[in-house]
């Protein structure tokens, strides 16, 4: 199921949570949420949940929208909320059992599906325990198992992984991915090597709008524009080196690595690769390449850099 | 209907999973025998086989008992949060609202059906009007189900339980007590107007076993402006 959203606005009082948001997840794809805090990611999540109404623009589910057919739409999205909130005086499995009745699966299959979520979030152990007693961890494994107890074709989670172990998060990453294969998933977070592990686009939003977006690749791309390498070459004279270097057609610019060995920086001219040349240079002059490496702008740099204020 | 049933089913099972319910169960069923048996105009005071006693006085004990019950209905699924997970379910807010009100009916109706032995004893000491006997328990639906949609109404204005059960009081209190004091002051179409909206002539009306289409309609109203305006109060996110 697609999930288009269009020109949206949410509005809390005078400030605009979200600002004439538009964009699209196709099935079968995981779409990462990005944003600093108060960017508008759970107010978007909770649109499409239909938990919240919008002031402007709509969203479609499988071509319902949530303002018309919030019912339909409900029965189709699995949701975790940021918070996770659950019913603490209630065991796991009755838990478990009230959403899925609520979420209408059939009752032939209820018995199945719990077993399975049971299995698949690793809960065996702690079903019969009431949720007051589990660590944040299990609750955030309960928090799932409801969002996926009905099967949804759309799987909508909040922060899914804070609260858990290191193994813990490999898991559910690991099962989000699984998940994303058929289903349509769009999940926040502000762990972003956790965004870039799982997802197969990344959206980064702030003040309510779309600053950059794209798949992990394609963002450091235009954040870094031209290639830029890094060059360590052994046996040369610093200072010949360096201007040898500059002297290459392709080169932009030339800068000593900050460690003070013979390292360089070698920016490219605009769409053209050194690497080439920077070889058949050091193999005429007899220089041997310790390093030569591409220079990746870090996902850290580019959501600092799009969301710095 | 379906979706009701399933929250009215959590809701009861919460409240006999916790010792709330039997706690409740135990101070009613203490209070009202304490008042119905052994003080005041008790049974044997009036020296009649009626539960005329008991009827009064329920009256009064559910007046308190339903506003404690209905606090947290909404209010602390507020608090928590649990009303995001419900309301992005397939289910509206006016499904959850009636799904709670018949879960505290239930536990109402359940006291009240303990309270039998009552009529099992007066029944044995003298002859007994059956129909008021029965109107009476119905008379106590009624006044129970008014409270329960004016609890649940004050409950989604706030987070606070406590200021949920206090703000229940205080409008129950017009309707149990004050119309009723306005009517006596006033004269004329004002001293109509208080009468018809106080509860207690309604109440003491069908327990006295005249079923009057005019006491049904004032008690569905009371209802459904209740969860009507609970439901208004619970879309308020929506509005921008």
């Amino acid at each position: 199921m697609d999930i288009i959203v269009e020109n949206i606005t949410k509005t809390y009082g005078l400030q605009n949570a979200v600002d004439n948001l538009s964009f699209k997840v196709k099935t079968g794809e995981v779409l990462g949420f990005l944003g600093p805090n108060g960017a508008g990611k759970t107010t978007t999540m909770k649109a499409i949940s239909c938990y919240l109404s919008l002031n402007q623009g709509d969203i479609q589910v499988g071509g319902y929208s949530v303002s018309k057919f919030p019912g339909e739409v409900k029965k189709h999205i699995g949701y975790l909320p940021e918070n996770n909130p659950l019913y603490h005086d209630m065991p796991v499995i009755d838990y478990l059992k009230f959403v899925a009745e609520l979420q209408g699966v059939d009752k032939s299959k209820i018995e199945g599906r719990i077993s399975e979520m049971i299995r698949v979030c690793g809960l065996k152990g702690e079903k019969h325990k009431k949720i007051r007693e589990l660590s944040k961890g299990y609750r955030q494994r309960v928090g799932l198992a409801q969002a996926l107890i009905h099967d949804p074709e759309v799987l909508i989670l909040d922060e899914p992984t804070t609260g858990l172990d290191p193994n813990q998060i490999v898991e559910i990453r690991e099962l989000i991915r699984q998940i994303g294969q058929e289903k349509t998933v769009i999940l926040s977070s502000h762990i972003l090597a956790e965004v870039e592990a799982t997802c197969d686009r990344i959206l980064i939003i702030n003040k309510g709008k779309i600053v950059a977006e794209g798949t992990s690749e394609e963002l450091r791309r235009q954040a870094q524009g031209d290639e830029i390498l890094k060059v360590c070459i052994a046996e040369a004279e610093k200072n010949e080196a360096f201007e040898e270097l500059n002297l290459l057609p392709t080169v932009e610019l030339v800068d000593f690595y900050s460690d003070g060995g013979t390292c360089f920086e070698v920016h490219s001219k605009e769409g053209v690769s050194s690497a080439k040349p920077i070889f058949e240079l050091c193999v005429k002059k007899g220089w041997f390449i310790n390093e030569l490496t591409p220079i990746e702008a870090k996902l850290e740099d580019i959501f600092r850099e799009v969301t710095k204020n | 209907m379906k979706q009701v049933l399933i929250i009215m089913k959590r809701e009861l099972q919460s409240v006999f999973d916790s010792l709330l319910a039997y706690i409740m169960i135990v101070i009613f069923l203490g209070f009202s025998g304490f008042f119905t048996w052994l003080y005041g105009a008790d049974v044997f005071f009036v020296n009649q086989a009626t539960l005329q006693s008991f009827f009064s006085i329920a009256y009064w004990t559910l007046f308190f008992f339903i506003p404690a019950l209905t606090m947290k209905q909404i209010a602390e699924e507020r608090k928590t949060g649990t009303i995001e997970m419900l309301l992005t379910k397939p289910i509206s807010d006016w499904q959850i609202l009636w799904g709670k009100f018949l879960a505290v009916l239930s536990l109402i109706a359940i006291a009240l059906a303990l309270t039998f032995p009552y009529y099992l004893t007066v029944w044995s000491l003298g002859p007994i009007d059956n129909g008021a006997v029965w109107s009476g328990y119905f008379g106590l639906l009624l006044i129970s189900s008014a409270y329960i949609s004016i609890g649940l109404f004050a409950s989604s204005l706030t987070n606070n339980q406590i200021v949920a059960f206090l703000l229940a009081l205080f409008i129950g209190i017009f309707f149990h007590i004050l119309f009723g004091i306005l009517a006596s002051s006033f004269s004329g179409s004002a001293s109509a107007i208080f009468n018809y909206l106080s509860l207690s002539t309604h109440y003491d009306a069908v327990s006295r076993g005249v079923i009057d289409s005019k006491d049904i309609i004032y008690f569905l109203s009371i209802i459904f402006l209740g969860i009507i305006s609970a439901e208004a109060v619970m879309v308020k996110r929506n509005i921008n």
